[in-house]
């Protein structure tokens, strides 16, 4: 039940970030849709025993966190919630790569490792950018700039709905499942016969929901084809913004700045 | 299930993604050119609902542990294929925005394990033929339980395949599968049941929400020359990204098929498979070297490795990453910093 609870309030904590007022929200959502896809794919095309090369994209969330005022250790958080599948599949590189590729002093590490905190550290980059350009976008921006990108209208609009009722529905079955955890004892009544009958309810109410919207829709002239009044517009801020970044990442993809500035630090202290 | 875009290199993410984002528009096209307009706002809600019923969880007995509601079989049954497929897609892009569960570059991977298969292999060649014209009880849970098996072990096998040829993992194939098949078959029964239980119960006390579906659904169209396009665009892929593999990284189809096929030869289970998988790869030629490779990378494998990451430029390479790293928060913090006094 506390599940529901934090979902319904997580959904709706990411709604108020994504509505203030910030230099970072205030862009184009198609220039920061698209920078982030862009940071995604340089981050993603590294080798897989590549980590330093990787530390400076960190640079970009921490812009966009500052600029868009979000806070950091819940989308932190956030991001640890999901880790667990990547750790699962990541963790098996130690186990079975134990050739030792890196020495430090009396410590030597692994292959296996590298890899693994290489994964991590892409998974944290990857996931973080999401959750930041949803929180600086909002989810309804980043539909629309999906749709002016091309993406089919109908998946647009799919994408509206399901968002709208998300919320609708979540309180909804929240309210169920409170009622049958107040009623329940000692584990009796969650089986899967009162949860079939329980979901199976709760369907009967969307179906007729969704007839209901259906009609106010036809009321209101919906005619199969579905009018989207919005405008977006981007300017030579959106432009500059997009083009920067990126430049950026290609140019960090090209060049391993870390293991340049370690290497004159290094060279450095042995002169 | 949900794959992460750190596990998947761009090659992959990229083909998966073409090839689910082709199948969103052809789903796009076939819902407008449907003449049943009820089923637009009904997408969006059956989707949110999925998300709801996901929330409720109830208790399996005698293991303790909890289980809920799969999506994409439930979504086929109700809304026919294509509506379906287009709301699974839609389900994943939000989990993928708003939780960060499974990445934005993995999504098309995602949206085909999760969406193509249950959608459109289980649907109209397991459950459909199997409950038939005139549903009943028994129809009806026979059929969605070997159909959520199946589509959930097609996708499984898809993880397993996206992620080997991204060349990521060090998990090798066998283990891999092994791993992944029998948890999704526990997984799968128990979405068949809860599947099987919440229709029967729509069809007891409401059948022609059922009936309007099978009846309107295009599922009638469905003909075998999609499923042969469908097939044919995963020979496309596949050969694309084996492509891509052997001309652009000769590591990683190399890395993962001698990883897959172990040390030494292969025997029993999977060596069709394999064999399939080589004979696949003589035939396109993108591998001209593949036998000379392979035999002569078992023994040089870690001095290619070693020539990725030298120790001397890892110690530069951890130095120099603290440094940014500390640059990159204190650039952040900057920022932060200097907003603060403003309001």
């Amino acid at each position: 039940m506390s599940r529901i609870k934090t979902a319904f309030l997580d959904l709706g904590y990411m709604d108020t970030l994504s509505g203030r007022d910030t230099p970072a929200h205030r862009l184009d959502p198609r220039a920061k849709l698209l920078t982030t896809l862009i940071f995604i794919i340089t981050v993603v095309s590294f080798g897989k025993y590549e980590i330093s090369a990787l530390i400076p994209f960190f640079i970009f969330p921490a812009v966009m966190i500052s600029l868009g005022e979000l806070p950091f250790y819940y989308l932190l958080r956030k991001i640890l919630i999901v880790t667990p599948f990547a750790v699962m599949i990541g963790i098996f590189n130690p186990l079975i790569d134990r050739e030792i590729l890196m020495r430090l002093g009396p410590f030597s590490i692994s292959g296996g490792w590298i890899s693994f905190f290489s994964i991590m550290i892409k998974f944290t980059l990857t996931a973080g950018s999401v959750l930041v350009l949803i929180a600086c976008t909002g989810f309804n921006s980043v539909c629309m700039a999906l749709e002016k990108m091309g993406a089919p209208r109908i998946f647009a609009v799919q994408l509206l709905f399901l968002y709208r009722y998300i919320f609708v529905l979540i309180d909804e079955a929240s309210r169920m499942a409170n009622a049958r955890s107040l009623r329940s004892f000692d584990g009796k009544g969650k089986g899967i016969k009162v949860f079939s009958n329980l979901l199976g309810h709760l369907l009967l109410r969307t179906i007729d929901r969704a007839q209901r919207i259906h009609l106010a829709m036809l009321c209101r002239g919906f005619d199969g084809e579905i009018r989207v009044n919005r405008r977006l517009e981007a300017g030579m801020r959106e432009v500059i913004f997009t083009i920067a970044w990126s430049v950026f990442f290609i140019a960090m993809r090209f060049y391993n700045i870390p293991l340049i500035v370690g290497s004159f630090i290094s060279e450095g202290w042995h002169m | 299930m949900h794959m992460a875009d750190a596990l998947i290199s761009p090659a992959v993410g990229g083909t998966m993604w073409a090839a689910s984002a082709g199948l969103i528009a052809y789903c796009s096209k076939k819902v407008r050119d449907d003449i049943d307009d009820r089923k637009i706002p009904l997408m969006g809600v059956a989707g949110a609902f999925i998300f709801a019923a996901q929330m409720i969880n109830f208790t399996i007995p005698g293991t303790g542990s909890s289980g809920h509601l799969g999506g994409a079989m439930i979504l086929s049954i109700l809304l026919g294929p294509y509506a379906a497929f287009l709301t699974m897609a839609s389900i994943l892009t939000v989990q993928s925005l708003l939780f960060a569960d499974g990445g934005l570059l993995a999504l098309g991977c995602n949206i085909f394990n999760l969406g193509f298969f249950p959608c459109f292999i289980a649907y109209p060649f397991i459950y459909k033929p199997i409950v038939g014209e005139k549903p009943n009880q028994n129809r009806i849970l026979l059929g969605a339980i070997i159909a959520a098996i199946v589509g959930l072990q097609m996708g499984a096998f898809g993880v397993v395949l996206e992620t080997l040829f991204s060349g990521l993992s060090e998990l090798p194939f066998k283990t891999f599968v092994l791993l992944m098949q029998p948890i999704h078959l526990a997984i799968g029964i128990v979405e068949g049941i809860v599947t099987a239980a919440v229709v029967s119960f729509v069809w007891r006390s409401r059948p022609e929400i059922l009936e309007k579906t099978a009846n309107t659904s295009p599922v009638n169209g469905f003909s075998g020359k999609f499923v042969l396009t469908a097939l044919l665009a995963a020979a496309v892929i596949t050969g694309g990204v084996i492509s891509w593999f052997a001309s652009s990284n000769p590591d990683g189809l190399e890395w993962a098929v001698f990883h897959t096929t172990g040390k030494e030869e292969v025997e029993t289970p999977g060596r069709k498979i394999y064999s399939l998988l080589a004979e696949f790869q003589e035939k396109t030629a993108f591998l001209p070297d593949y036998g000379f490779r392979a035999s002569e990378e078992t023994p040089a494998e870690g001095t290619g490795s070693e020539s990725v990451v030298s120790p001397g430029t890892s110690v530069s390479g951890l130095v120099g990453g603290t440094v940014v790293l500390i640059l990159a928060a204190f650039i952040g913090f900057i920022l932060k910093k200097k907003k603060n006094p403003q309001p």
